[in-house]
């Protein structure tokens, strides 16, 4: 069948991008590398920190996801598409953003020391779960949030009707979603958390933090032991996999049935205790992750109207382009793949050190190509890449609940793949799709990746040039860059999750 | 002269910079990212070295000897700039660079320098960089600084993943030896936190969040001549303090080698020389004192330098890091 | 002739067996108590479901292998015979074109005329959420309608609505099946919508498929598993 063809080449294209540079590293350095004995300490911080993450991530989510599904006021959508976005900052300017919130000389411990409050030291362990919780609580939220509009308004209605308590409802309607939801959340999480560097190392407070991507960044640009590099990449993506196999092993894939797509109001959490308690998480939630934007905003202002200078408009033009395509080549690389087995394999992509993979793609391409001509296309390539677990993530639950709803209709109406695709299975996936496009450009306009080994002046990315502009001094023209991205990231962000919500009441 | 009728239809900002001919022959040059943006010194080395060439010199930023490395002797680079001691041992065993044939007496550096392949262009001293309006007085040692209170708040970059981190572990070990582990100890308590590269640690210290930051005796040059600030001082101590210079290297299997030689002996020259200070931001390695832009004659720097050779410092590199992890993973 | 022979299906704690043959342009119950397998048996016929063992027929073509899509069946389930997001319309043409491809004239045209014999006239529009649920069930019977599939398969879709309109759908049902010459087969739990309804009635009972008998037959006098389930009842 056609639609097995496609998911096989997806599959394959997949294993290659992902394999393929691991095993060119592999060849070239001869051999797998030896295991040093920091480098145990190293991976039991590394799975600690990422388990930690993962788990406080989405545990955190699920009143916030909640409360953010049954409250309607002012600004929520706004505020929903908002909370979006941290996930998509680069790391360095959220690490400046969270420790100007949290940090010593923080606006929170100001605030202590005015009312002669303790001092809170926001480095160590404690630091480095904070700062991924930052980063990934808005994706662990969007992802139930998601699920949880998708549940038919009717089961509600139902639940209504027979009269259950809050915490009834709860377990009937509410934890089978989570349990369908949560472990996939929780393990895509922590396997970003797993690649985790600079963020682990600034707010981890030094060596106690470190991490396998540091021992890997190390090995490769410090020592050139391209077999150690390797060897340590194998072992992320070896955790990588299992956390993706015990994940998927943990979530059913039954979803909640046909709805009949009847707008029907909502009748639980009506108590004020209910109320109130909704409202204290969506304020927590809010004021954790808007306050550090705010900072990188009013920070990046000055630098902004002082007038980025033309390499930042190019950097900026090249972002955007690079942005558009990688979201473009991730939605119809994740289409086939919105199945376990996809997402399973996209899981295990990202675990790989982008380094690594960067390092593999150069020297697979050199023969044929200049590789500093490629640039822009492997950052495309690599970029929708990392971004697919995000999009499955968000896309596959939806995807097989039209499978489970509409399956039979479909075959008793004999629909063609392509009339299935084009007339049920996008629109309904319409939602979760402009979500997916969103998350993914606006990660892709944050991502650096793997342009280290393939920079060239004339084809900067954004936050290669932040990262340029620090390094000359321009601290003040780099917090204008950084705004730039934010605003950027969030523009196309904001206008995709709208494009595929707009009108989609059904 | 020709000039193709196309470069007219360029706006006119394209002409001042890279006005080649076609058919000029190419010098492929790597160097640092930070060498390429429009305030790093890249464009004006580009402007300076084409306006005497005759060729067409093109900057290929990012990461230096693992990509030349990789590539080999089919690497495209015809000169390497922007390389750093901690990395010559591996250059020069990997049999890619050539030597430079410049002479080596107009050297201002404050060592002897007789590396015949790999050639210094600018250099600096770490040193910890601090606020005059936050701190009224800067520790005056080394000695005091690790007896300072604990609430003096540093930040430093990490030697696995940063060259001025590495240094730092090589400068503890270049002034306490045998006693680096205890000096460490007493390190460790200030230390705010550890950052993978310079920039983030130097972001930290402009927005406030540590006193002192692990930087260069020439960061203060930046603040005074780009910004008129002269609050933003090195700390300087009489043990001494590390040096760190920037090289040069022609490569071995470069097609252009004549221009290639030419690069490297303009790479010492007054032209180069007389910009690179402001350009990064760095002390010029062939220009004597008076001939420094007037921000760097205020600079304070040390009487003493420290410095191990590569082969030195390769010896030391593994014990000297972990002396400082496992102080600060206690 | 639809023929299953020797059928042997697994379900959830046993296997449901039998024999069965039904003509064209006959209209069908079956009955029998809740989880006895009914639905299965129409999934047997859709394609739903494998068999373990035997075989299904269709006038002399075999079909026990061919999947859901290949088989000359529509079906109309218990809900969601229409796609939420697609207008009344789009519902319908998906009968008509099933590649996607835009209406001809003569669908519009075939579209509206089958609205109208349910009693949807200008309704074409709408979208599901909007109608109520006799509503619904008529935009999905004229989709049936517009398939004009020799056998028709009804999984209880009329059990939400009152027994007024129920009639009045299964009227509409037998319309549709007459003019189509279709074998209309028809679970139930209702012994009224049988007697209504159907000429023949096929007891699912005890893991059997029952042979069919005249509905009136049947009701005169009952087999002792449906006495049990009606008395249990």
């Amino acid at each position: 069948m056609a639609q097995r063809a496609l998911s096989i080449s997806a599959g394959l294209a997949l294993a290659i991008l992902t394999l393929g540079p691991i095993a060119a590293v592999l060849i070239r350095a001869g051999g797998l590398g030896s295991f040093r004995p920091g480098d145990f300490e190293a991976l039991q911080f590394t799975v600690w920190q990422a388990l930690l993450s993962g788990f406080f991530s989405t545990l955190l989510a699920i009143p916030v996801a909640r409360a953010l599904a049954r409250r309607q006021f002012f600004g929520r959508r706004l505020l929903i598409s908002l909370l979006g976005a941290p996930f998509i900052l680069p790391v360095i300017v959220a690490v400046m953003g969270l420790i100007a919130v949290f940090g010593q000389n923080g606006i929170l411990n100001s605030g202590l020391a005015a009312f002669g409050g303790p001092r809170l030291d926001i480095y160590g362990l404690h630091g480095v779960v904070l700062a991924h919780v930052f980063f990934n609580l808005p994706l662990a939220t969007r992802m139930l949030l998601q699920a949880w509009l998708a549940i038919p308004a009717e089961r509600f209605r139902l639940a209504a009707s027979l009269g259950l308590t809050p915490w009834g409802q709860f377990l009937t309607l509410e934890w089978p979603l989570i349990r369908r939801i949560a472990p996939g959340a929780f393990a895509v999480i922590f396997v970003i958390c797993l690649t985790s560097f600079a963020v682990a190392l600034t707010l981890g407070g030094g060596p106690r933090a470190t991490t396998v991507e540091l021992a890997i960044y190390q090995a490769m640009r410090f020592d050139f032991d391209l077999g150690r590099a390797a060897m340590l990449a194998l072992m992320q993506l070896g955790l990588a996999t299992v956390a993706g196999l015990i994940a998927l092993k943990l979530a059913p894939s039954q979803g909640f049935g046909v709805g009949r797509g009847r707008q029907v109001p909502r009748w639980d959490g009506r108590s004020t205790m209910a109320r109130t308690f909704d409202m204290i998480w969506i304020f927590l939630a809010a004021a954790f992750l808007l306050v550090p934007l705010a900072l990188v905003v009013l920070k990046g202002m000055p630098g902004l109207f002082a007038g980025a200078g033309q390499g930042t408009w190019t950097a900026a033009k090249h972002s955007v382009l690079v942005a558009l395509a990688s979201t473009a080549l991730s939605m119809v690389w994740a289409l086939p793949l919105a199945n376990r087995k996809g997402e399973l394999l996209s899981v295990a992509a990202i675990a790989i050190s982008p380094l690594v993979i960067g390092t593999g793609l150069f020297l697979i391409l050199r023969p044929f190509v200049n590789p500093f001509t490629m640039a822009l296309p492997v950052t495309t390539v690599v970029n929708a890449m990392m971004a697919l677990p995000f999009a499955l993530r968000i896309l596959r639950p939806e995807a097989e609940a039209v499978e489970h709803d509409f399956g039979r209709l479909r075959q008793t109406l004999r629909l063609t793949t392509w009339a299935w695709f084009t007339r049920v299975w996008l629109p309904r996936l319409r939602r979760p799709m402009g979500f997916a496009a969103g998350l993914t450009a606006a990660l892709a306009m944050g991502d650096l990746g793997v342009i280290a080994l393939f920079a060239d002046p004339d084809r900067a990315t954004l936050p290669l040039q932040v990262y340029r502009l620090m390094g000359a001094y321009q601290m003040e023209a780099a917090a204008g860059a950084a705004l730039l991205l934010l605003i950027l990231s969030f523009g196309l962000f904001w206008l995709f999750d709208r494009g595929g919500r707009a009108g989609a009441d059904t | 002269m020709k000039t193709p009728m196309k470069a007219f239809t360029f706006a006119a900002g394209c002409l001042s910079a890279s006005f080649a001919l076609a058919d000029a022959p190419v010098l492929t040059v790597y160097a640092p990212d930070y060498f390429v943006s429009e305030w790093g010194p890249g464009p004006k080395i580009e402007e300076l070295f084409e306006a005497k060439c005759n060729c067409d010199l093109q900057f290929k930023p990012g990461d230096l000897l693992p990509r030349v490395l990789l590539e080999g002797d089919k690497t495209e680079a015809d000169i390497v700039i922007g390389l750093n001691t901690d990395v010559t041992k591996k250059a020069r065993e990997s049999g890619l660079f050539a030597t430079h044939n410049v002479a080596l007496d107009g050297l201002t550096l404050p060592l002897d320098w007789t590396d015949d392949t790999f050639l210094p262009f600018n250099y600096g001293h770490t040193a910890f960089i601090y606020d005059t309006t936050k701190i009224e007085t800067a520790p005056a040692s080394f000695d005091d600084l690790l007896n300072a209170p604990d609430d003096l708040r540093l930040v430093i970059q990490d030697p696995r993943s940063s060259i001025s981190g590495l240094a730092l572990v090589l400068w503890v070990n270049a002034v306490y030896g045998d006693k680096a582990a205890d000096a460490w100890a007493k390190l460790a308590p200030k230390i705010v936190t550890v950052t993978r590269g310079w920039s983030e640690s130097y972001g930290m210290f402009t927005d406030g969040e540590a006193d002192m930051v692990l930087s260069y005796t020439t960061s203060p040059a930046y603040h005074i001549i780009a910004e008129g600030d002269e609050t933003k001082k090195a700390a300087i101590f009489p043990e001494g303090h590390y040096f760190m210079v920037e090289l040069a290297a022609k490569v071995a299997s470069t097609d252009q080698p004549e221009l290639a030689d030419k690069f490297m002996e303009f790479v010492l020259g007054q032209d180069f020389q007389g910009m690179i200070a402001t350009g990064n931001w760095s002390i010029p390695a062939a220009l004597p004192k008076d001939q420094w832009p007037d921000g760097f004659q205020k600079l304070d720097l040390p009487e003493k330098v420290l410095f191990y050779d590569e082969t030195e410092a390769a010896a030391l590199r593994d014990t000297a890091i972990e002396a400082w992890r496992s102080a600060l993973s206690q | 002739m639809l023929t299953l022979e020797n059928l042997n299906v697994d379900m959830d704690n046993s296997a449901l067996t039998g024999t069965l043959s039904l003509a064209p342009g006959r209209r069908v119950a079956i009955l029998g108590p809740s989880g006895a397998g009914k639905s299965t048996l129409l999934d047997v016929v859709a394609g739903f479901r494998p068999l373990r063992a035997g075989q299904v027929g269709w006038c002399g073509a075999d079909l026990t292998h061919s999947p859901p899509n290949k088989r000359p069946v529509s079906i109309l389930f218990q809900d969601g015979n229409l796609f939420p997001h697609l207008t009344v319309f789009r519902n319908l043409l998906l009968a008509l074109k099933p590649n996607g491809q835009r209406a001809s004239e003569e669908d519009s045209v075939r579209i509206e005329g089958a609205l109208k014999r349910v009693g949807l006239a200008g309704m074409s529009g709408r979208k599901p959420g909007t109608l109520s649920g006799g509503q619904q069930s008529r935009a999905a019977l004229a989709r049936v309608m517009l398939q004009a599939r020799p056998i028709i398969l009804l999984d209880e879709p009329f059990s939400a609505l009152g027994p007024a309109l129920k009639a009045e759908m299964l009227g509409l049902v037998r319309d549709v099946a007459g003019n189509l010459g279709a074998l209309v087969v028809m679970v139930t739990h209702d012994p009224d919508d049988a007697r209504r309804f159907a000429e023949d009635v096929v007891l699912v009972a005890d893991d059997k498929v029952h042979l069919p008998v005249a509905t009136a037959a049947f009701f005169a006098n009952p087999p002792e598993a449906y006495q049990e389930y009606v008395g249990t009842q």
